[in-house]
């Protein structure tokens, strides 16, 4: 009989509530159509792979269940955890000392820390044959016979996590930001040190982006193709090229590109699991108050000394030998700058169209999970994901595939290389704009229809305004990665359309490093604002 | 200066809204008076804000009509986008856009080109017109609060919706804000209704107090016909602290422990609803006050809970003001002194 006010004061009760009734409304129609016709497109290219492999089991199965494939998992997956477990030992200290301390010139370490992901792993292996190989700099400046042989796991696996540590810096990043500061005063004051409390506060909120970054790292070990060629390194996209480039019998090739996909799901799978174990969520009201910065004192000079050394190794020598290579290349006549430019438009054309349509999937596929979660559009958000397990040497041969039976008419046209880097690359793109939607309160919306304005002069006004971040970073994530991607463009591109991607990797195999220098310094010049956008955004925005 | 709203009356008759198995909204039926202030009180899970964004066109009704003045937004196969309301909806969290500075969250429902006039006046009937150009987050919760009623009331709307318009303001802030709203709200003369699970909040703000319960209104009246005279036990206490005595009612009286007091169209064994506050004691009673003993007390400044034990074992709590303190085993007499309400006894309990 004593019900007082305190007994119903539960105010955040409704909230969740609220949330669920949301996710019995119904699409738009146009939405739910151009949803559905983006993820079929997305499926299409394993589709079809399966569709191969099962109307021709035998050869497939030989294949898959060689004993020499065997051997090539085992390869590609020990290279996979290799390269991680590396990538996440450099970025969680780099993150940790451009977000919390006082480093000097964090900022700056930051930007710089990142930029080695804008070097396609290509390029950075050719620099590191070019310069530690039999017939590098290093050996002609010692004057030496013979170096340790750089090729192989150790030299896949120094390359590979040179340029894709900055994969797991990035989330991590982000992460450290949003965590809330009062959370360690707390820990703090309930009298855990320093040390412990990162690792009993900090760390298992790190846990999401360090899973999510890590598994980044691995699935694009998995599908590299241009760096494990050029150290010789026998992975698995390997034996898929060569098994695409020799044999005449396509099931074959379509078996093993099955496989690839498969450990790449189970991967993924994993990692998902990793991850909803261990996601956190911010209670409490209110925005955090930026963290107070850690004062390194004497510690800040071996600190700056490791950011040194990495963006040395990573960043400041590659494009060193990069401007060495293309200055001899200049000096010797042996380049053409009018080339350079003709490859470069082509490849901004590229760049650009895939940027655009993966950008405008992305958001339809964004709006579709964050505003009307339900059975379908879950399904439409996995098969949004599934550019994730397909690597680019998978998706351009089932586009091939698909091209040459179904519609010849779509074989090698750019329309079909813009197809596929898009829908390759659209799960970069879901990922900010979910992001930044899931940032966009239902609520401000319906505010806006109680003002008098229809659904569509809210999206113009309200919602597309608030998305702006996102749908850039999400857009400008499709463009780098899709004028840096080898082996679809290779396989894709029109007859004579040469990229400058295509041009680094031709020029490299024929051995005329001073000849792919100025495609490669063009490329990361395109690259580099971008991802500059990219990595300052957490700290520019809001 | 005008911004005086075309205040219209607002009626919701056999509205429904289930999702799935689950009523949210079983049949409410509600009238608020063009220009009054309502308040729609109740636990939370009740339907209270289901209800609200019903009216606002937020979720479609299962069944049920609602009209705002003469315009029927809600019948059977009909439905008027939430745009076409001409209503204005103050949100919990606010629900400010946060790209859009103060000036530019009042204007928006004021079309492409907001009137700038009708903005300043808005700005200066919240008192906000200095911050005009400020940016949103900028602000405090009670100057978000006021943007965002300000917002709502730039479109000269016939009715205001507020969703638990003071929950995520302090104690001290609440209060005076309340007053202020209150003020805003009757000066801009327009019909409003907000949600609430403060009863003190319902009490004070609002001209009448709709109380929901599972989906359902369960009371509606005036502040102080809900308070003393709660239509069930539930409002009753709902509503604050009550105490609950037996007694026997014939021929237009009521007998009880604390005293014997007229009672109508009651006959039989009843329950005797009192408030603490209703509850007086002292060293002598009238005739017919009950014997006890003070078995507790809680001081709590400018009054105090004082536990009595009757003489059939009862323990009831009266309210009185700080002083004279009373103190444990001190014998003392109880008598009821306010209203008191009667009902058949329940025969659960």
């Amino acid at each position: 009989m004593e019900a007082g006010a305190g007994a119903f004061g539960d105010a955040a009760a409704p909230r969740g509530r609220r949330s669920s009734l949301l996710s019995r409304r119904r699409p738009p129609l146009v939405i739910l159509l151009a949803g559905v016709a983006i993820g079929a497109c997305v499926i299409l290219p394993a589709a079809y792979l399966v569709i191969v492999v099962a109307g021709d089991l035998g050869p497939a199965l030989d294949t898959a269940l060689d004993s020499r494939t065997a051997g090539v998992v085992g390869r590609t997956l020990g290279l996979a955890a290799a390269v991680t477990a590396t990538s996440i030992a450099i970025a969680l200290p780099i993150a940790w000392l451009t977000v919390r301390t006082d480093l000097p010139g964090r900022r700056l370490w930051a930007t710089l820390c990142t930029l080695p992901l804008v070097i396609p792993t290509y390029v950075g292996a050719y620099l590191f044959v070019a310069a530690l190989g039999p017939n590098g700099l290093l050996r002609d400046a010692l004057g030496v016979e013979r170096l340790p042989s750089i090729y192989g796991f150790s030299g896949a696996w120094i390359v590979l996590t040179l340029f894709t540590y900055p994969l797991v810096l990035l989330p991590l990043r982000s992460a450290l930001r949003r965590i809330d500061p009062q959370l360690e005063d707390a820990a703090r004051a309930m009298g855990r040190g320093p040390f412990q409390t990162f690792r009993s506060v900090v760390m298992p909120q790190l846990w999401p982006a360090l899973a999510a970054g890590g598994l980044l790292v691995a699935l694009f070990v998995m599908s590299d193709f241009g760096a494990v060629s050029i150290l010789r390194f026998d992975s698995f996209t390997q034996e898929i090229y060569i098994s695409y480039k020799s044999s005449f019998d396509r099931t074959a090739t379509a078996g093993l590109g099955i496989v690839l996909v498969v450990l790449m799901l189970a991967l993924l799978w994993i990692g998902s699991r990793i991850r909803s174990a261990r996601a956190t969520h911010r209670l409490g009201p209110g925005p955090a108050r930026p963290p107070r910065p850690y004062a390194l004192g004497a510690w800040r000079w071996p600190a700056l000394a490791s950011c040194s050394a990495l963006v040395l190794i990573a960043l400041v020598l590659p494009v060193g030998v990069l401007v060495y290579w293309a200055s001899q290349g200049i000096s010797a006549g042996s380049t053409s700058l009018s080339l350079a430019a003709g490859l470069a438009a082509n490849s901004l054309m590229t760049g650009i169209g895939a940027a655009i349509a993966g950008g405008l999937a992305a958001l339809v596929i964004a709006v579709l999970v964050g505003r009307y979660p339900g059975p379908l559009t879950r399904t439409i958000e996995r098969a949004g994901h599934a550019g994730y397990a397909l690597p680019g040497i998978v998706v351009a041969l089932a586009l091939v595939f698909f091209a040459t039976r179904a519609v010849p008419i779509l074989y090698q046209t750019l329309a079909m290389l813009i197809f596929a880097l898009s829908v390759h690359y659209l799960p970069l793109a879901i990922g900010p704009i979910g992001a930044a939607l899931a940032q966009v309160s239902p609520r401000v919306e319906e505010a806006a229809r109680g003002l008098g304005r229809g659904p569509t002069e809210v999206f113009r006004t309200v919602t597309a305004p608030l998305l702006r971040g996102g749908i850039l970073a999400g857009a400008a994530l499709v463009f780098v990665h899709a004028i840096k991607e080898l082996p679809a463009t290779l396989i894709l591109a029109p007859i004579g359309f040469r990229t400058l991607a295509t041009e680094i990797w031709n020029q490299t195999s024929y051995g005329f490093y001073e000849a792919s220098a100025i495609p490669a310094l063009i490329l990361l010049l395109i690259a580099a604002p971008p991802l500059y956008l990219l990595s300052e955004r957490g700290t520019v925005a809001s | 200066m005008t911004v005086v709203a075309s205040a219209a009356p607002l009626r919701l008759s056999g509205l429904r809204k289930a999702y799935g198995e689950v009523p949210a909204v079983d049949g409410v039926e509600l009238e608020v008076e063009a220009g009054s202030i309502c308040a729609l009180l109740g636990p939370s899970g009740c339907g209270k804000t289901t209800t609200l964004r019903l009216i606002a066109g937020l979720e479609r009704p299962d069944a049920g009509e609602i009209e705002i003045g003469e315009r029927t937004v809600n019948a059977p196969g009909r439905f008027v986008a939430p745009e076409r309301r001409r209503i204005g909806m103050v949100f919990q969290d606010y629900a400010l856009f946060p790209h859009l500075d103060v000036a530019g969250n009042v204007g928006y429902g004021l079309g492409r080109r907001p009137d700038r006039d009708r903005v300043a006046e808005v700005l200066a009937l919240v008192g906000l017109e200095a911050d005009a150009r400020r940016p949103v987050h900028e602000l405090s919760g009670g100057q978000q609060q006021r943007v965002a009623l300000a917002r709502a009331l730039a479109p000269t709307p016939e009715v205001v919706l507020l969703d638990e318009p003071f929950s995520n303001l302090d104690a001290g802030l609440r209060d005076r804000l309340r007053q202020e709203i209150r003020e805003i709200l009757l000066n801009a003369g327009v019909t409003a209704l907000f949600v609430t699970h403060d009863q003190a909040e319902a009490l004070s703000i609002a001209e009448t107090v709709a109380v929901m319960r599972e989906g359902r209104v369960e009371q509606v009246g005036t502040p102080e016909e809900i308070y003393s005279r709660p239509a069930s036990r539930w409002v009753a206490s709902f509503l604050g602290e009550i105490e609950v005595v037996p007694g026997q009612a014939a021929e237009g009286r009521v007998e009880c422990e604390l005293g014997t007091f007229p009672a109508e169209q009651v006959e039989g064994p009843v329950d005797v609803l009192v408030r603490p506050e209703s509850i007086a004691i002292g060293l002598n009673g009238p005739d017919g006050a009950a014997e006890a003993e003070v078995v507790n007390r809680r001081f709590f400044g400018h009054d105090q809970l004082v536990e009595l034990r009757l003489r059939s074992g009862q323990v009831v709590r009266s309210r009185r003001l700080g002083f004279p303190a009373w103190h444990p085993g001190d014998h003392i007499r109880a008598w009821v002194d306010g209203p008191a309400d009667v009902m058949p006894r329940d025969p659960v309990g």
